[in-house]
C-alpha cells in the first residue's frame, strides 16, 4: 500500500503531471461539451478531425516555444521569434519561382540562423539585457519582413511548398513529423550529448561552471542561434500553411504562446533545468484551447478573459506553494 | 587582441544594420511636410517652375498615415494621380508613418504654407481640436478622408470623404440573399475584423440588420479572424468541424479573412463558391482573382480611390457651394462576370 502511495507521491512531484492533467482536463471539457470534437474519420486519404487540427495548428508554437525553452533556461528570453518568423515566411515566398524550392527552404532557415545569431551577440558578449536585445528585432523585424514582401501579403501556389505546412504524411499533418523531428533532436543534444550537460549547467549556475571550464558565452550565444533556427521553421510552417507571407501579422504575438507554454511545461523563468516534453505538451494545451473556444462560441471580446483565466487556473497548479496550502487545509479536515 | 577582435566584428556588425536602418527610414521619410519645415517661415507661395500663368494654383496639403496596406497605398496612388496629372492644382504631400504628431506638425507647415486646402487621414480620432482650430482660424478648409475624428465642434473640417461601413455590411447581406434566394434555409457563419475596430462593428452592425429582417437567414457562428488570412483560416477550420455541412454561407469582414476560409472549405473537402457561399468586403484583387476562379462569390467594395471626390469637393468648395459632412465614397459590389470584366482594371 505504502509503496503505491509513495509512487503515487513521487509521480505528483514531477514537474510534467501537470501540464498533462491540464490537457486532460481540457479534452475532458470538450469530451462533454464540444459534441463531435473527438470525431476522427478518413477523408482524401488522410485522417480528418479537431484532434488532427490541433495537432497541424499546435506544430509551429511547439517549434518555437522547444527553441524558447533552451532559452528560458539559461535565464533568457526571446521575444523578437514572432518577428523571426515573418522574415522567413517572407523570404522563403518571395524567392520560391525564383530558386528552386530546396534553396527557398535554406534560405529562409539561414535567415534564421543570421537572426539568431544577432541576438546571441547582443546578449552573450555585449551583455544586454536578453529582453531588451532581443525587443531590437521584434521592432525591426517587422520592418525587415515589410522591406522583403513591399508591404504586401506576398502569395504562391507552389504544391511542393504548400506541402511543408498543410501536406498529410501517413495520415497525419507533415508538420507534426516536423516538429517531432526538433523535438527528437533537442531531446538528443540534451541527453546524450556533452553539450546537453553544459545547457543545464550553466543555466544553473553561470560562474560555477564557468570556473569549471564551460564557457557560458558560446552556450548563450547556441541556444538563441536554435531559437532563431526555430523560429525560421516556425515560419515556413506558417507561410505554407496559408500559402501566403503576411509581413504584418504573421506570428503576431506567438512569443506569448511559445513563453506560455515553456512555463506551463515546467521549466522555471530563473533558468537551471528544462523540460522538452513539458513544453510539448503546453504548446498542445495551449493551441486546444484556443480551437475550444473557437469551437464553442465564445464571443470574441470575451476570449482574451476566458484564456487568462485558465492560464491562471494552470499556473496556481504549477506553484508548489499553492498546491501546499490545500493540501494542509485537507490534513485540517481530516484531523477535525 | 582576441577579445579585441571579436567586439569590433559586433560593433561592426552594429554599425552595419544601423546603416540599413537609417537607409529603410529614409526611404520611406521621403515627405514634403519634413522638407518644407525647415523653409517654411520664409517661403509664402510654393513657387512651381511651370507656374508662369497669371492665375494661381490651388495648393492642397495631404497628410497620409503612412503605408501599411495595399489599400493605403492604393489610396495615396490616387491622390497623387489626380491632382499631379491636373496643372490647376499643386500637391504638397506628407508621410505621417503612422504617427499622430508627424500629421499635427505637417498640418501646422501646411498652415504656414498657406496651402488652399487641407487633406487628412486621420490615424487616430481624438487630438485634432487644436490643429483643426488653427486650420479654421486661418481659413483653410479641411476635408478628412476615409476616416473621422471625435471633435466637439463639427465645423472644425469641412466634408469628411469615405466609406459607410454599415452600407456595406448591408450591401453583403442584401447580395447574398438576392443571388441565392430570400426564401431558401441559410446558416451563415461570420467572420469578424479586429474586436472593436470600427470597420467590424459596423460591418457586422449592417449586415445583421439585414439578415435579422429575414427568419430564414440565421447568423449561427459569429468568431474574430483579425482581418487576418492565417486566423481566417484557423476559425473557419474550427466552424467546419463544429458545425461542418450545416453551414450555407460565410460572411468576412475582408477578403483577406475569406481567401483563408475559402483554403479551409477546400481542405475540408467542400467546394467554396459551390457548396458554400463566400462573401466579402474590400474588393482587393485577389478577391477578383478568386470570384473569376469561382471560389468567392461576392465582394463588397471598400473604395481607396478617393483623388476624383476629393477634388470635386475642393472645387465645389472653391465656387462657394455647400458641401455634405459625409461625401459618401462611390462604391460597388462586384460578383459574377461583371467581377471577371472589372479584373484587368483593378489598382490594389
Amino acid at each position: 500500500m505504502s509503496s503505491i502511495r509513495k509512487q503515487a507521491a513521487s509521480i505528483m512531484h514531477t514537474k510534467i503531471i501537470w501540464p498533462i492533467t491540464a490537457l486532460a482536463a481540457i479534452l475532458l471539457f470538450n469530451l462533454f461539451f464540444v459534441p463531435g470534437f473527438f470525431n476522427i474519420e478518413i477523408k482524401n486519404g488522410h485522417l480528418f478531425g479537431s484532434l488532427i487540427d490541433i495537432l497541424n495548428r499546435a506544430a509551429p508554437i511547439m517549434v518555437i516555444a522547444i527553441g524558447m525553452t533552451l532559452v528560458i533556461a539559461k535565464e533568457g528570453i526571446d521575444i523578437s521569434v514572432g518577428s523571426v518568423l515573418a522574415i522567413a515566411g517572407a523570404v522563403a515566398i518571395s524567392l520560391l519561382g525564383v530558386v528552386p524550392l530546396w534553396m527557398a527552404v535554406v534560405a529562409a532557415l539561414i535567415v534564421g540562423v543570421l537572426c539568431g545569431l544577432w541576438n546571441g551577440l547582443l546578449i552573450a558578449y555585449l551583455g544586454i539585457q536578453p529582453m531588451v536585445g532581443t525587443l531590437i528585432l521584434m521592432t525591426v523585424g517587422r520592418g525587415i519582413a515589410q522591406l522583403i514582401t513591399e508591404g504586401k501579403v506576398l502569395t504562391t501556389d507552389d504544391k511542393a511548398f504548400g506541402f511543408i505546412g498543410k501536406g498529410f504524411f501517413l495520415g497525419l499533418p507533415f508538420s507534426i513529423f516536423i516538429a517531432a523531428f526538433v523535438f527528437l533532436f533537442v531531446l538528443y543534444l540534451k541527453k546524450r550529448t556533452a553539450l546537453g550537460l553544459f545547457l543545464e549547467a550553466t543555466g544553473t549556475n553561470k560562474i560555477s561552471s564557468e570556473y569549471a571550464g564551460v564557457e557560458p558565452r558560446k552556450i548563450y550565444l547556441f541556444v538563441y542561434i536554435v531559437c532563431g533556427l526555430c523560429a525560421a521553421i516556425a515560419g515556413l510552417l506558417v507561410s505554407s500553411n496559408i500559402s501566403s507571407a503576411d509581413a504584418n501579422n504573421a506570428g503576431l504575438w506567438i512569443e506569448l504562446d511559445a513563453i506560455l507554454a515553456v512555463v506551463i511545461g515546467g521549466t522555471s523563468m530563473r533558468g537551471g533545468r528544462f523540460f522538452l516534453a513539458g513544453t510539448v505538451i503546453g504548446a498542445l494545451f495551449i493551441q486546444s484551447l484556443t480551437t475550444t473556444i473557437y469551437s464553442m462560441g465564445v464571443p470574441p471580446e470575451r476570449i482574451m478573459v476566458v484564456k487568462a483565466i485558465v492560464v491562471i487556473v494552470v499556473s496556481l497548479m504549477q506553484s508548489d506553494r499553492f498546491r501546499r496550502v490545500f493540501q494542509q487545509k485537507n490534513k485540517q479536515a481530516v484531523a477535525g | 587582441m582576441f577579445k579585441f577582435k571579436k567586439s569590433s566584428f559586433v560593433m561592426t556588425t552594429v554599425l552595419a544594420v544601423g546603416l540599413l536602418l537609417s537607409a529603410c527610414s529614409g526611404n520611406a521619410a521621403n515627405n514634403n511636410g519634413g522638407n518644407a519645415a525647415t523653409n517654411a517661415g520664409t517661403e509664402t507661395t510654393a513657387p512651381a517652375p511651370e507656374d508662369k500663368g497669371s492665375d494661381k494654383k490651388i495648393v492642397l496639403g495631404f497628410s497620409q498615415i503612412g503605408a501599411e496596406s495595399g489599400w493605403r497605398d492604393a489610396e495615396t496612388q490616387s491622390i497623387k494621380d489626380t491632382f499631379g496629372s491636373d496643372a490647376q492644382f499643386e500637391l504638397k504631400f506628407s508621410d505621417a508613418q503612422q504617427k499622430q504628431e508627424n500629421q499635427i506638425k505637417a498640418i501646422r507647415t501646411f498652415i504656414s504654407q498657406k496651402v488652399d486646402a487641407i487633406a487628412l487621414a486621420p490615424v487616430v480620432e481624438s487630438g485634432w481640436e487644436t490643429v483643426l482650430e488653427e486650420a479654421k482660424a486661418a481659413n483653410i478648409p479641411v476635408f478628412l478622408l476615409d476616416r473621422t475624428v471625435k471633435v466637439s465642434d463639427e465645423s472644425l473640417y469641412t466634408s469628411f470623404i469615405g466609406s459607410d461601413f454599415v452600407l456595406e455590411g448591408q450591401n453583403a447581406a442584401k447580395t447574398m440573399m438576392e443571388l441565392l434566394g430570400a426564401d431558401k434555409q441559410v446558416n451563415i457563419v461570420e467572420l469578424q475584423g479586429t474586436v472593436g475596430a470600427s470597420a467590424a462593428n459596423d460591418r457586422q452592425k449592417g449586415f445583421k440588420e439585414i439578415v435579422d429582417g429575414n427568419p430564414n437567414y440565421k447568423i449561427i457562428k459569429s468568431q474574430s479572424g483579425d482581418f487576418t488570412r492565417a486566423k481566417g483560416k484557423e476559425v473557419m477550420e474550427a466552424f467546419l468541424k463544429s458545425d461542418g455541412k450545416n453551414i450555407q454561407a460565410v460572411y468576412a469582414h475582408n477578403d483577406d479573412m475569406a481567401l483563408g476560409a475559402i483554403q479551409a472549405i477546400e481542405e475540408y473537402g467542400l467546394k467554396p463558391g459551390t457548396d458554400i457561399f463566400v462573401v466579402s468586403v474590400d474588393g482587393i484583387k485577389p478577391a477578383f482573382e478568386a470570384i473569376r476562379d469561382g471560389k468567392l462569390n461576392v465582394t463588397v467594395e471598400c473604395n481607396p480611390l478617393l483623388g476624383p471626390q476629393l477634388k470635386q469637393a475642393i472645387l465645389d468648395f472653391k465656387e462657394g457651394k455647400t458641401l455634405e459632412k459625409w461625401i459618401k465614397s462611390d462604391e460597388d459590389v462586384y460578383f459574377g462576370q461583371k467581377a471577371i470584366d472589372a479584373l484587368p482594371n483593378r489598382l490594389y
